[in-house]
């Protein structure tokens, strides 16, 4: 019954396996904006459904699509768009990232008074905009992908419109955001400037390395660089997170967080690996120290952090760093390690930020960790998957975090990269001081309010998947870390 | 039958089964608890059969694939030889005499302590018996989440700060132990040309340049001798033994401990043996220095906790001392000192807890007398003393005795003199706890609070008999424990000795 890759292509449906999914998305946003103007008396939830049913499924079409395509590459659309197992690995990747963000958003926004119909519409454009980005072979379809997947955002950080932060991070959102994607826009100009074509097959193809690169190829390179940082914040290119992260709403943060970063990886790796590896000596020392000062300037950042959705901005920033750590590591370990980290951290983050929003009260003015305080007594459930998310990320066996991290560290350390590794591992302990003040506030620390929140479903199941999932991927982790390592055979 | 996956996994499963269990129910969840516990003692003692007292090698082992990706290759590989047997049984006998104690003691988020016992003594047990590199971080890893809840918890008034304290040092220290395991399973993938396989046995027989091999011993060396721990790692253990509740301190000190040096005599000394020979002098001056700073700073504290605390440190600088005198004399008399150590600092630990629950108090200046309020105690009391103090006919005589003499035959050049100033431990450790015992139990009983003190229980003293057998009867009767290590310490002795290059006079080890 799953279709192969044969069956489907004479049928003549040989962009189906790429396209299918995206479509299924665009159309349900579509759908969810009209279902939106019926008119039915405040209840949004069947938007929310929709959407979510309609996520599910392309999520289960790419994942059994990613079964048929294997190890094969395929470029469709005139070079635009390529079809293989790493483009569809992020699609699962995404996808389930923003159904548990469906799942969160429902109660969610309820409970912040902003429950719109749109808000579901244009959280499905931008994921297939990040869609658009894990499947281009070219950098105008990266372009296209990464402004589909971020204006939407703009506007969704800025959905709190009562709120004065809300409105601050969509600003500040949107004006460095367009900033950043001027610099990659000129990055792809310079390179095309240079070599006369923007696939990047042609460019894997044309370009040699060695002595002698042109300048302009290494400015471009540089400035494409520097959009990638910007949308994976990583350090120097960070400041605007935490900030944007703190001030929207916690789903959409919780969605930024793992899409967007996992998006932003997915085209940063295909550029970098596929269309650039002959520059490879020359960037692999900029992310080195790319790396290194995210990992240790989101660590050390975050160990001052009294609010916890900035600790948590600031922890996804120090992650963005250890997934550089598998880029430096390069070849298909390192890459490998990337993907695998990637996936295990959508799950631990969306928990993460999902337990926030499911602690949110109307009205509240912010999440502090401290108002955390006693949550192990009087919600012993939900302070357990707190702790579980908290011990993931920090890098504790038997969770997931821990085998990413693992993954990520032997792969440096297999490069020769021990230095990397070390510096990485430090940073691990480092963070652990901030994660294990969370379990401390919770657990060591009496209640002082009366967390009678009512936990809904759709958060109950979003949050508990993404525990078990955690917990899952940490003791049985093959078959998730062979679905990484499988998504790279067309790269390598 | 997977007896060593049953012992692991029970206490797991046991945890799994009390979070279903309501927590009002407190007494159901005790008596569960210890039953679960006292099972795997149980289960345990099977394995002691299992181990022949002629051949070295691993019995009851366990192999199954685990995790294979592409090129990694890990194994669920456990496997129990004389070296690992005793500290095995050491743990799951320790662990329900532990939770015993804490059945008046702890009276708040009852389950929740439960379950963080039964989590810490899987993660303990699963330590001692894995043989996959990265099974064993694993664990080693999972036994430090309940301990710092406990000590977190359910300690005393600096509990926060000693709880993360304890963790963050341990955890620094393992996190460079685990680059190193990288390092090692890399080196090991190049010289077959095959897969990464963190399996331990086959990285025994590795060669590693001397460079890297004494990097990657002091990667795990700095992992375990925190763990240890060894002078000037130690800081952390004062802390959190004198914050932990009473079963917290026992584990910590029963067990915990054993692991740091476990990990130098399963994994640090065979896989680096030329690292062994170049860090001999400054292990062996540590150790000393543990052993003699560890019982003078003992000595004037007024904190019976905090005293036993630092009696650990100089305790277990015997053992290492007795490790790397690579004599089996030496080697034997460590591993069976780590046993005795548990046996008797559990017991103090368990005697302090006791006086705790009755006075609220650990200043030593706050008692006098005790002999005449709390006999039974006393006795208790006076056989763990002397069992610490290394008396004759009792547990610690043998360790000691056994480490300074394979020290002293040792053929390291110097070993004679790191064993005359260790043999003078012997003597401060009887200062600090004669000492002790006078200020505490004899003297008159002038304090009033003191004269109106209830003597040992039953459940106490049940407790506690388990505990004081084992003293005895490894006092006097030591073979059988020593028997079944005999063939693994020289097949680790042949090992460590096989592996150095012969670079000084008479490097055969002394028979």
């Amino acid at each position: 019954m799953i279709p192969t890759l044969q069956s489907i292509q004479t049928a003549g449906w040989d962009v189906v396996p790429i396209l299918g999914p995206m479509l299924i998305v665009t159309l349900t946003a579509l759908i969810a904006l009209g279902l939106d103007l019926v008119p039915s008396a405040g209840k949004k939830a069947h938007v929310a459904y929709l959407s979510l049913f309609g996520t599910l499924c392309a999520m289960l079409l790419a994942f059994v699509f990613y079964d048929a395509v294997g190890e094969s590459q395929q470029y469709v659309f005139a070079d635009a768009v390529v079809m293989d197992g790493f483009a569809l690995f992020f699609h699962v990747v995404i996808l389930a990232a923003t159904a548990l963000t469906i799942l969160l958003s429902l109660s969610y926004l309820e409970v912040e008074g902003i429950h719109y119909g749109e808000y579901y519409a244009l959280l499905l454009f931008s994921a297939v905009g990040g869609m658009i980005m894990a499947a281009s072979a070219d950098l105008i379809t990266i372009f296209l992908g990464l402004e589909t997947l971020s204006i939407p955002l703009y506007v969704l950080a800025g959905f709190n419109r009562a709120n004065l932060k809300s409105n601050e991070s969509a600003l500040k959102y949107f004006l460095l955001g367009s900033f950043s994607s001027a610099f990659f826009l000129y990055g792809i100009a310079l390179i095309y400037g240079q070599t006369g074509t923007t696939g990047l097959r042609a460019l894997a193809n044309g370009i040699q390395g060695g002595a002698g690169v042109p300048v302009l190829l290494l400015a471009g390179m540089a400035l494409l660089l520097v959009g990638f940082g910007f949308k994976v914040a990583t350090v120097p290119f960070h400041m605007w997170a935490p900030d944007v992260y703190e001030g929207a709403p916690t789903s959409v943060t919780a969605y930024m967080a793992t899409a967007v970063k996992a998006a932003g990886f997915a085209a940063f790796l295909r550029v970098f690996f596929y269309a650039l590896p002959a520059l490879e000596p020359s960037w692999q020392t900029i992310l080195w120290w790319l790396a290194v000062a995210t990992m240790t300037v989101g660590n050390v950042i975050a160990l001052v952090q009294t609010d916890m959705k900035r600790m948590l901005a600031y922890s996804s920033i120090a992650h963005a760093g250890y997934v550089l750590v598998g880029f430096v590591a390069g070849g298909p370990r390192g890459v490998g390690a990337a993907l695998f980290y990637l996936l295990v951290y959508a799950f631990m983050n969306v928990g993460a930020f999902g337990i926030v929003a499911l602690l949110t009260r109307a009205g509240s003015a912010g999440d502090a960790i401290a108002s955390y305080a006693g949550l192990g007594s009087r919600r012993p459930l939900v302070a357990l998957a707190t702790a579980i998310f908290m011990l993931a990320l920090g890098g504790i066996p038997p969770t997931a975090g821990f085998v990413g991290k693992f993954a990520l560290f032997a792969a440096a350390v297999d490069a020769g990269q021990v230095s990397l590794a070390v510096i990485g591992v430090l940073n691990s302990a480092l963070s652990l001081y901030y994660y294990l003040y969370v379990l401390v506030v919770m657990y060591f620390r009496d209640p002082e309010r009366a967390f009678d929140e009512p936990a809904p479903a759709g958060m109950q199941v979003a949050v508990g998947v993404s525990a078990v999932l955690t917990l899952w991927m940490g003791i049985l982790p093959g078959w998730f870390l062979d679905l990484a390592r499988r998504s790279l055979a067309a790269l390598f | 039958m997977p007896i060593l996956s049953i012992v692991t996994f029970l206490p797991l499963v046991a945890a799994l089964v009390l979070l279903a269990v309501p927590r009002r129910q407190e007494s159901a969840i005790r008596w569960f608890a210890l039953v679960a516990s006292v099972a795997t003692f149980l289960v345990s003692l099977a394995i002691v059969p299992a181990v022949p007292a002629d051949r070295a090698g691993f019995v009851l082992v366990e192999d199954v694939s685990w995790i294979t990706v592409g090129v990694l290759e890990i194994r669920y590989h456990l496997g129990v030889d004389g070296l690992s047997l005793w500290l095995v049984l050491l743990t799951t006998l320790i662990t329900p005499v532990a939770i015993a104690a804490s059945f008046s003691s702890i009276e708040t988020r009852v389950k929740e302590f439960f379950v963080c016992m039964l989590l810490l003594e899987t993660g303990m047990v699963g330590t001692f018996l894995a043989l996959d590199l990265f099974l064993f971080y694993v664990f080693w890893e999972v036994m430090l989440v309940p301990m710092y809840f406990l000590i977190g918890i359910w300690g005393g008034a600096r509990r926060i700060y000693a709880a993360l304290k304890f963790f963050l040092y341990t955890i620094t220290g393992s996190l460079l132990m685990l680059v190193a395991i990288l390092v090692l399973v890399y080196l090991q993938a190049q010289a077959t040309g095959g897969a990464y396989a963190f399996d331990l046995l086959p990285i025994y027989g590795l060669e590693i340049p001397r460079e890297t091999q004494l990097w990657l011993f002091a990667a795990f060396a700095l992992a375990f001798a925190i763990k240890v721990p060894m002078f000037p790692f130690h800081t952390w253990l004062p802390d959190a033994h004198v914050e932990a509740p009473t079963a917290g301190s026992v584990i910590l000190a029963g067990v915990l401990l054993k692991m740091g040096t476990y990990g130098f005599l399963r994994f640090a000394m065979p896989l680096f043996p030329e690292a062994v020979e170049a860090f001999w002098w400054p292990v062996m001056v540590l150790s000393v220095v543990g052993i003699v700073y560890g019982a003078w700073v003992a000595t004037v504290q007024p904190d019976w906790k905090k005293l036993v605390a630092y009696s650990s440190v100089s305790h277990l600088g015997f053992v290492m001392m007795g490790l790397f005198s690579l004599t089996p004399m030496g080697v034997q008399g460590a591993i069976l000192q780590m046993v005795n150590h548990g046996l008797s600092t559990g017991a103090l630990f368990l005697l302090v807890g006791m006086i705790y629950e009755r006075r609220h108090t650990r200043e030593i200046a706050a008692f006098g007398g005790l002999t005449k309020a709390v006999p039974v105690f006393a006795v208790f009391f006076m056989i763990a003393t002397l069992s610490s103090i290394g008396l004759p006919g009792l547990n610690g005589f043998v360790g000691e005795f056994l480490t300074l003499v394979g020290t002293f035959s040792s053929d390291w050049p110097g070993s004679r003199w790191v064993a005359a100033v260790a043999t003078t431990g012997m003597i401060w450790s009887a200062v600090y706890m004669l000492w002790l015992f006078q200020r505490v139990m004899f003297g008159p009983l002038d304090k009033p609070e003191n004269k109106g003190l209830a003597d040992l229980g039953r459940r106490e003293v049940a407790l506690l008999v388990p505990v004081v057998l084992f003293i005895v009867w490894i006092g006097v009767y030591p073979n059988t424990f020593l028997g079944r290590m005999a063939p693994a310490v020289d097949a680790f002795i042949a090992r460590v000795e096989q592996g150095r290059i012969a670079s000084g006079p008479g490097m055969e080890a002394s028979r």
